[in-house]
Formats: structure tokens, C-alpha cells, sequence
């Protein structure tokens, strides 16, 4: 992995995402800064994909649970050529291939439709289970936000995986601290995600920073190392709205109005990231 | 299209299930997309044979049905076909979401079994009798929702999910029933079977009460009202071609069902003709209550779901003509 590329990269990924929101103007943009490191690290040799094959039946596959993540899902896809720039610009727009949720019947690139929380996590496990029946060694990776796996749902599918032994799932677990009406910590504490996660049989390994691209490839080449049988666990400590500053950390962050004004002052601070790498 | 009717309606001596089980791994004989899931109650299902002949086909999830239907929607996402099972009101009721967003939404092809449609619940009792889940999952845009009869019913409607594109719902009595049909008998989505034809009145029943209705209907007979017998085992797509010839050519309609008239077959039948042919109708079916538990014969007395009440609506119904 080229370091730099995929820091540069992440920050392409964040300034589309923050464009397509600014165009229309609202849209879900804390909760998808806070994926785009993961994502920048998936898509930049980690899958095994083909953007000119979307359907290519031994791929690795991602459910981005956290569906309201979609418009960093979508630049990503995007970027990597799944379909044209300009269709960002159609970003929850009546009649759009892009909606706010992740819809795998409208979106090349999408391999789950997602949006009511918790039930990719479902859906990942049964994609894994395909994909070991077809005798694949694909890796099936899943994304869920942190409010989300106060969804009873979640450990359903993590007990299913663990007694399945699914050791080809890997699922990230965005820890950003923040949901919509508090920080998580005074709405419903996690306690210890991943020892959660090993309770139900599970490797779990801690990132420290989820927003260096670094850490997330070493946790990623470190889970495909154990092979013990066990899907893994990546906790990674994000932030909301990592990259553009003025949102950082906020919990109003989660679904806000993005004008002009602030994207233009969000594309002057990642080009500043840029010209520091 | 042709429906053969059994000369003899007597309850059947296979158990449902034991078909239903038979039926699935016949199927998965000859077609390797076919996979079977269960939160816990294969037992019930009868499908253990199915667990022995393809175990690593065979998904037991434990008690989670929302995670089970979740499996199913991302099985069928990599082309498999699944067949779900649990009791009918786990299935409709705490699994609706997972079949809304995960399997309809999402454009999949998973087959929700639904066990112990409603009073067949019996002695599971109130928590456990579903009469509301045709109506919730009737609701799901683009859900076939179906509810089989007898043995050969059963073969043919899991037969023809199989083959059928689509999320659907088929609630499943596990128990012997009446013999309904011949094996001659073909099932076409969104097309009710004509068991008897008649003039005077029309009955469309649906699951449980389908021998209710026959029974009702020789009851008529023989007090000189002929009247036509419809089975609308397939709730949704409503067959409306049906229910409105029924409603032009015998002038008065009586649904009976094994369910809440709320939402249910009903409700799906007045709602057709309302808009489409105003025509006197009445409903047997549960009056909008809670179920209880005992056995089924207390529990269909309890409800009115028997010929004896089909037959008495049916009168009522003539009345108004």
C-alpha cells in the first residue's frame, strides 16, 4: 500500500462527499467523514474488486450498514470509476441512483441496500455464508456505526457469526462517540466493544486512530493473520466529521445543513491536507 | 389451469409439514440454491430430514428471527433461494422489519415460512396465534402472501415460491387437514381455484376455513341455495378477476378466514369490490380479538370460525341481495 496514495485518496473521498451534501444542501455529513478512512484503505487494493465488473461473483463484498454513510460510499465508488463524478451531483434528488440510504438495486458498486440499522449486519452474515457454500475466499467486510450496535440485531448476527465461525467477515465498528441525541457514553454506554465482540467469539483488535489509513491497513493485515476460525472485530477510534474542522467531534454533525459558504472553507482546508502530504 | 377437487374431504392422514419437509428437499435434489433457515424450531417444522440430507445447506440460527431473516436476504443477494421458518406471528410481527427493508426492499427472493396460522396455534395460546400477520405482510409492496391447505397444496404452492422471483409469505398449518385437491391440481400466482361453482352466493375462503366453506356449501345445498366456492390461497396479488366475476354473476359475497377480518382476506375482498362493484358481502374471521389458548375445535367455536357460522352469514348476505 502506497501510503500517500491512499491518504490522498481519503481526502478526494471527503471532498466529493462534502460537494454532493453541499449540492443539495442537508444531508447525513458527520457519519460519513468519520467512514472514509476505512473506506479509502478498502477500495485502494484491499478487496478484491473490478469497477468495470461490479457483479464479478467471487469478489469481496462491503455492507456499509450505517446506510446514512452512503454519499461516502457513493464518491468512493465514484472515484473508483463505478459510474460518472457528475451523478454525485443527483445525490437524493427525486428520481436519483444515489439515495440517502445504501440501495443495491440502484447503485453499481452497492452490495447490500441498507438504512434501517442493524440489519446489514444480518445481511453480511448470509452474504458470508453464500460466499463459504460457493466455496469462495472472498472476505466480506461490514461497517456499522456505534449508535448502531445498540441495536439488538447486531449481536444476534455477531452470536451467528461466532458459533458459525465465519472467519472471512471482518466488521468495523465507527466509533465516533457521537449519535444523534448525545454522546454515546450518556445515551447507552458500549462498555468494551470488543470484548463484547469476543464474547461471541470473535477476534477484536483496537485501532487506535480509525482516521489513519496506516493503522486501519495494519488492524486489517493483522485480522487476516489470526485464522482461528473467528470473524474479527475493528474497533476503530474515529471522529465525526474528520476533515473539515469546523464540524469535528459535534453531534449536530449527524444530518446538517451544508451551504456554500462551508464547503468552500471545507475544500480550502483538505486542499491544505493535500499539499501537506 | 386446472383444479381438480377431492371427491372426499376427510381429514388427511399426513401431517403438513412432513410434505412441506418432503417438498424441500425434493427440491433441493434437484436444484443447489435451495437453503432452509430456523430460529429454533426445526423440530416444529418437521424439517430435520432436510438438516440430515444437506447440513451444510441448512441454517439453524437459534432464537433470533430477525438475524435469521437477515441471513436469508444476504443468501439470496449471492442467488441463493431460502426458506425460512418460525411460528407465523415471530415471523410477521418481529421479523416485519427484516422482511421489509432486508428482503422486499431490497428486491430479494426469500421464502418466509409462517407456522400455526391462527387458531392452530392452540395450545401455544394468545402470544402465539397469529390473526394479523397476512394483513402485515399484505401491507409489504411486492410480497405474495399465501396460505395453502392440504397436502397438495402445500407441495405445489412451495413448488411454485420456488420458481416464483420475490419475497413472499406462506403461512404453514403443520398439523393433517382436510383433503382439499386431487394432484392434478395446477397453482398460478394471483389466481383463486374454483372448488365448486355456483349461482346463489359466492364464498372465498382461505387456508383453515377452505373445508369450512365446502362443508357450509353441501349445508346450502340442501336448503336449495347453490352456492360457488372459491379457495384465494393466495391473498396478494388479490385474484380480482375472480372476486369480481363471483360478485356480477352471484350478486352476494361471504369471506371466511382463519384470521382478523381486519386487514385480512376480507378486508382484501371488500376492499376490491368497493372500488370496483359494489356488492353486498359478509365476514367470517376473528372480529378484531386477541386469541387464547386451548384446543382448535373450543377455539373455533370461540372465534365463529365454522361452516355453521359461514352458513348463517351466507343467509344474512342473501337478505341483502
Amino acid at each position: 500500500m502506497n501510503v500517500n496514495e491512499v491518504k490522498k485518496f481519503a481526502i478526494d473521498i471527503r471532498k466529493e462527499t462534502i460537494k454532493c451534501i453541499g449540492n443539495l444542501g442537508v444531508g447525513h455529513i458527520g457519519g460519513a467523514l468519520s467512514v472514509v478512512d476505512v473506506l479509502a484503505v478498502l477500495y485502494s487494493g484491499e478487496m478484491n474488486i473490478d469497477p468495470k465488473n461490479p457483479a464479478k461473483d467471487d469478489r469481496d463484498m462491503l455492507v456499509c450498514s450505517k446506510g446514512h454513510a452512503g454519499p461516502a460510499v457513493y464518491s468512493t465508488l465514484a472515484l473508483k470509476g463505478y459510474f460518472p463524478l457528475e451523478m454525485l451531483d443527483t445525490l437524493n434528488k427525486p428520481g436519483t441512483n444515489l439515495p440517502s440510504h445504501c440501495d443495491m438495486n440502484r447503485t453499481p458498486g452497492i452490495d447490500m441496500t441498507t438504512g434501517s440499522l442493524g440489519q446489514g449486519a444480518s445481511s453480511a452474515m448470509g452474504i458470508a455464508c453464500a460466499n463459504r457454500l460457493k466455496g469462495y475466499d472472498s472476505y466480506t467486510y461490514l461497517i456499522v456505526g456505534d449508535g448502531e450496535i445498540e441495536e439488538g440485531q447486531v449481536w444476534e448476527a455477531a452470536m451467528f457469526a461466532g458459533a458459525k465461525k465465519l472467519d472471512h467477515v471482518i466488521c468495523f465498528v465507527d466509533y465516533n462517540k457521537c449519535q444523534i441525541d448525545d454522546y454515546v457514553q450518556n445515551l447507552c454506554n458500549l462498555g468494551n466493544i470488543g470484548k463484547k465482540f469476543e464474547s461471541f467469539g470473535w477476534n477484536s483488535i483496537d485501532v487506535e486512530d480509525g482516521n489513519d489509513v496506516e493503522q486501519i491497513s495494519a488492524a486489517i493485515a493483522h485480522a487476516k493473520s489470526i485464522q482461528n476460525g473467528q470473524p474479527t472485530a475493528i474497533v476503530l477510534n474515529t471522529v465525526k466529521g474528520k476533515g473539515y474542522s469546523k464540524i469535528e467531534g459535534s453531534l449536530g454533525s449527524h444530518n446538517m445543513p451544508v451551504n456554500a459558504d462551508m464547503v468552500a472553507e471545507a475544500m480550502a482546508e483538505l486542499d491544505e491536507q493535500l499539499k501537506a502530504l | 389451469m386446472s383444479v381438480k377437487v377431492a371427491e372426499n374431504h376427510a381429514m388427511g392422514t399426513k401431517e403438513l409439514r412432513k410434505e412441506f419437509c418432503e417438498t424441500l428437499i425434493a427440491m433441493a435434489e434437484e436444484d443447489n440454491r435451495v437453503v432452509v433457515l430456523d430460529a429454533d424450531l426445526m423440530n416444529a417444522a418437521g424439517t430435520k430430514p432436510f438438516r440430515a440430507a444437506f447440513p451444510e445447506r441448512t441454517f439453524d440460527c437459534g432464537v433470533q428471527e430477525a438475524n435469521m431473516i437477515g441471513v436469508a436476504a444476504g443468501l439470496s443477494s449471492r442467488g441463493f433461494i431460502p426458506f425460512t421458518h418460525t411460528f407465523g406471528p415471530f415471523a410477521a410481527r418481529r421479523a416485519c422489519d427484516q422482511i421489509f427493508m432486508s428482503c422486499a426492499y431490497a428486491k430479494q427472493n426469500v421464502k418466509v415460512i409462517g407456522s400455526d396460522p391462527g387458531i392452530t396455534a392452540a395450545l401455544n395460546g394468545g402470544t402465539h396465534m397469529p390473526f394479523e400477520d397476512m394483513g402485515i405482510m399484505s401491507t409489504i409492496p411486492e410480497m405474495t402472501v399465501v396460505e395453502p391447505c392440504d397436502v397438495v397444496s402445500v407441495n405445489k404452492v412451495i413448488r411454485l415460491a420456488k420458481e416464483t422471483f420475490g419475497t413472499w409469505y406462506i403461512r404453514l398449518h403443520r398439523k393433517p387437514a382436510p383433503t382439499v385437491y386431487e394432484a392434478e391440481t395446477d397453482f398460478v400466482v394471483g389466481k383463486a381455484n374454483l372448488l365448486k361453482d355456483g349461482t346463489d352466493v359466492t364464498i372465498i375462503a382461505m387456508g383453515y376455513m377452505v373445508a369450512e366453506a365446502l362443508k357450509a356449501a353441501e349445508t346450502l345445498a340442501a336448503e336449495g341455495i347453490n352456492a360457488r366456492v372459491l379457495d384465494m390461497w393466495c391473498m396478494k396479488p388479490l385474484d380480482e378477476e375472480a372476486v369480481l366475476a363471483a360478485a356480477k354473476e352471484t350478486g352476494a359475497i361471504v369471506t371466511a378466514e382463519n384470521h382478523n377480518i381486519k386487514n385480512g382476506l376480507g378486508s382484501a375482498v371488500a376492499s376490491c369490490l368497493a372500488l370496483n362493484c359494489p356488492t353486498p358481502v359478509e365476514m367470517v374471521g376473528v372480529q378484531d380479538e386477541f386469541g387464547e389458548v386451548g384446543p382448535v375445535n373450543y377455539l373455533a367455536e370461540r372465534f365463529k370460525l365454522t361452516a355453521d357460522e359461514i352458513v348463517a352469514k351466507t343467509k344474512k348476505v342473501l337478505a341483502r341481495k
